[in-house]
């Protein structure tokens, strides 16, 4: 038993959503099909899975770690070398709000990054069964399996949706 | 919004992609002629380095001249990306889309050449890492936090970091689809580049939920970068002319001013360069000349705000200079012009919509802001450095060299090369905007007339 996958391509979204609402009805578990499209679509318009994230805790992570490093980087800095100007304060906390402003941002902005790419599950270098047409505006539907004996229940709910190809991938 | 034409994705593929997967005719006698003065810039900066800044007109008492000025104007430059991406991703402006790529590529490239000429200005480059990296851990020796030349670096490299991995994230998608059109190497490096990208609902969710989360963290940084820069001027309490509280947002609204010109500029090359009348529409020019007319006549008043401010104190100092900006020559020359061209002469323009949507007008006006920003800077650097005051038995000394304009117009030969050579291998509008918009747009009827609609989706 090998993990198998089939893309159905359809020109309408209305076929490829009813392709996605026939496979729930033909007992398909959420997650092992999927709607691949060359552009965003507003979110449920294929009845499709809507994805659970947790990008906002990327930037808050992030700048709890940027703010500390720059409390260590402003602060240590100036202590090693403790040079009193002008009988200021070693510390000058408004300059070094500054630093640790920038730093905390940075630290954020990395963060939020490394959450996108994570979040959208990339890298994928081996991405699976997909057809070019679909940054043409064609819309795939992409059914995965472990069961051999589903192949032909999903190419059946597929060619009832209106599938105008339909690929197979091992 | 009513200038649309229906197009298809293979149409919206074709055209868009022209740059990568042909290549126009201008593109290479163009590319070479910017490459030639690049490399000419590099060997004049490179014989400046070696013989010293004796070679530039910089002289007691003008220590900040032509390199200082084209580092705060590439800077302001820099403010167009964010200004129009995540402002207007943000408020969810529908004719950002095809503006928002070419608006942050700039402001990763004009900061990259920004970089450059406070580092050249130092004379000897290398030693500006003893001044902003924690470089000696021996001695224990560090950099000066207390100062805005310390802070400057941090914020621009903060600025810059954010900016190229903004612009990187919103190219998965067309990376995707360039990934789908090409073959060979190109193929090989679009498909590492992409991640393996594939387009389902979690990418795009993330997308817009990630575009949405970077344009709110970019803002804040968007607004410290040119506020830090302009207490380079600010905290210089000997100078007049420069020490001023109101620097900050006076700084920031002049960097929009001036990148959201430079980006129409863009846009107007980039419709005639490419042939792209179907997605760069007269609608997005008429736009953002109503933008700019607010962001200008907000930097107006910001304008004169600090000039009474200066003149409020009754400082003598300060009135004479002042005086001496206005009023003596060159420096009246360079003001009359300055205000002509920053403000006169474009903005009562765009106040006629047959301006606002004619692309050459808009193309040339924008051009002038940009002459009129530059002036600005100039004439707030170097005559308060120039002046005469107490003690200086030198003054009005500075004459740019040849080497000075030399590298200055370097400076914008670099920046349209290293746009040409991004615009061979990606796309300069957003595929997936492109193509959202034409989804989320439908036509309604209003009793006869057919209005097309954008469908926006409930938060």
């Amino acid at each position: 038993m090998s993990t198998q996958s089939i893309l159905g391509l359809f020109q309408q979204p209305e076929s490829a959503a009813d392709a996605m609402d026939g496979l729930k009805e033909a007992g398909f578990e959420l997650g092992t099909f999927d709607v691949l499209t060359g552009t965003p679509y507003p979110e449920g318009a294929f009845g499709e899975y809507v994805p659970q994230h947790r990008l906002f805790r990327f930037p808050a992570f992030g700048a709890i770690i940027g703010f500390t490093l720059s409390i260590f980087l402003t602060s240590v800095t100036q202590l090693a070398y403790p040079m009193v100007t002008g009988g200021k304060p070693i510390l000058s906390i408004f300059a070094m709000l500054i630093i640790m402003y920038e730093m905390t941002m940075l630290a954020g902005v990395i963060a939020t990054v490394i959450g996108i790419v994570f979040e959208s599950r990339l890298p994928n270098m081996k991405p699976g069964i997909y057809d070019t047409r679909i940054t043409e505006g064609w819309i795939g539907v992409v059914v995965t399996f472990d069961d051999d004996s589903k192949v032909a229940d999903a190419e059946s709910v597929l060619n009832k949706a209106g599938a105008l190809e339909i690929k197979h991938a091992k | 919004m009513q200038q649309r034409r229906e197009l298809d994705q293979v149409y919206t593929n074709r055209k868009l992609l022209n740059g990568q997967l042909d290549t126009p005719k201008w593109w290479a006698p163009t590319v070479t002629i910017l490459g030639i003065v690049v490399v000419l810039g590099l060997i004049v900066i490179a014989v400046m380095i070696n013989k010293g800044l004796g070679m530039t007109g910089l002289a007691r008492p003008v220590y900040w001249g032509l390199f200082i000025t084209t580092f705060v104007f590439w800077v302001g430059i820099s403010h167009a990306g964010i200004m129009i991406s995540a402002i207007l991703r943000l408020t969810q402006a529908e004719w950002r889309r095809p503006v928002t790529r070419a608006a942050e590529l700039l402001t990763v490239f004009s900061l990259l050449t920004a970089l450059v000429f406070p580092l050249i200005h130092a004379g000897r480059p290398w030693r500006i890492a003893y001044w902003i990296m924690p470089y000696d851990l021996a001695r224990g020796i560090y950099p000066n936090i207390r100062s805005p030349l310390n802070m400057d670096p941090v914020a621009i490299s903060t600025y810059l970091t954010g900016s190229t991995l903004f612009l990187y994230i919103a190219l998965l998608p067309d990376l995707g689809n360039l990934r789908d059109r090409t073959t060979g190497w190109k193929n090989a490096m679009y498909t590492v580049l992409a991640l393996g990208w594939r387009g389902n609902p979690r990418q795009w969710k993330m997308q817009t939920v990630g575009g949405i989360l970077l344009s709110a963290l970019m803002l804040p940084i968007f607004v410290s970068v040119h506020s830090i820069v302009s207490w380079d001027f600010a905290v210089a309490s000997a100078v007049e002319g420069w020490h001023s509280t109101i620097f900050a947002p006076y700084f920031v609204i002049g960097a929009v001013h001036s990148g959201v010109s430079a980006v129409v500029t863009m846009m107007a090359l980039m419709r005639w360069l490419w042939k792209w009348d179907d997605f760069i529409r007269p609608e997005h020019f008429d736009a953002l000349a109503r933008l700019l007319i607010v962001v200008s006549t907000g930097w107006l008043g910001f304008t004169f705000l600090e000039l009474i401010f200066a003149l409020y104190g009754q400082d003598a100092p300060e009135i004479a200079l002042r005086e001496m900006q206005m009023f003596q020559w060159p420096w009246n020359g360079l003001f009359i012009l300055f205000f002509l061209t920053a403000y006169a002469i474009p903005v009562p323009m765009w106040l006629f919509k047959r301006v606002r949507t004619n692309i050459a007008l808009m193309f040339w006006t924008s051009i002038l802001v940009n002459i009129g920003m530059w002036l600005e800077r100039f004439l707030i650097i170097v005559p308060g450095l120039a002046r005469r005051t107490p003690f200086v038995y030198t003054w009005e000394a500075y004459r740019p060299s040849a080497v000075e304009w030399t590298i200055f117009i370097w400076s914008f030969a670099w920046v349209t090369f290293l746009m040409l050579l991004f615009s061979k291998f990606f796309p300069l509008v957003p595929l997936f905007e492109q193509k959202e918009s034409q989804v989320f747009t439908t036509d309604v009827m209003i009793g006869r007339a057919k209005v097309p609609a954008i469908i926006r989706e409930a938060d």
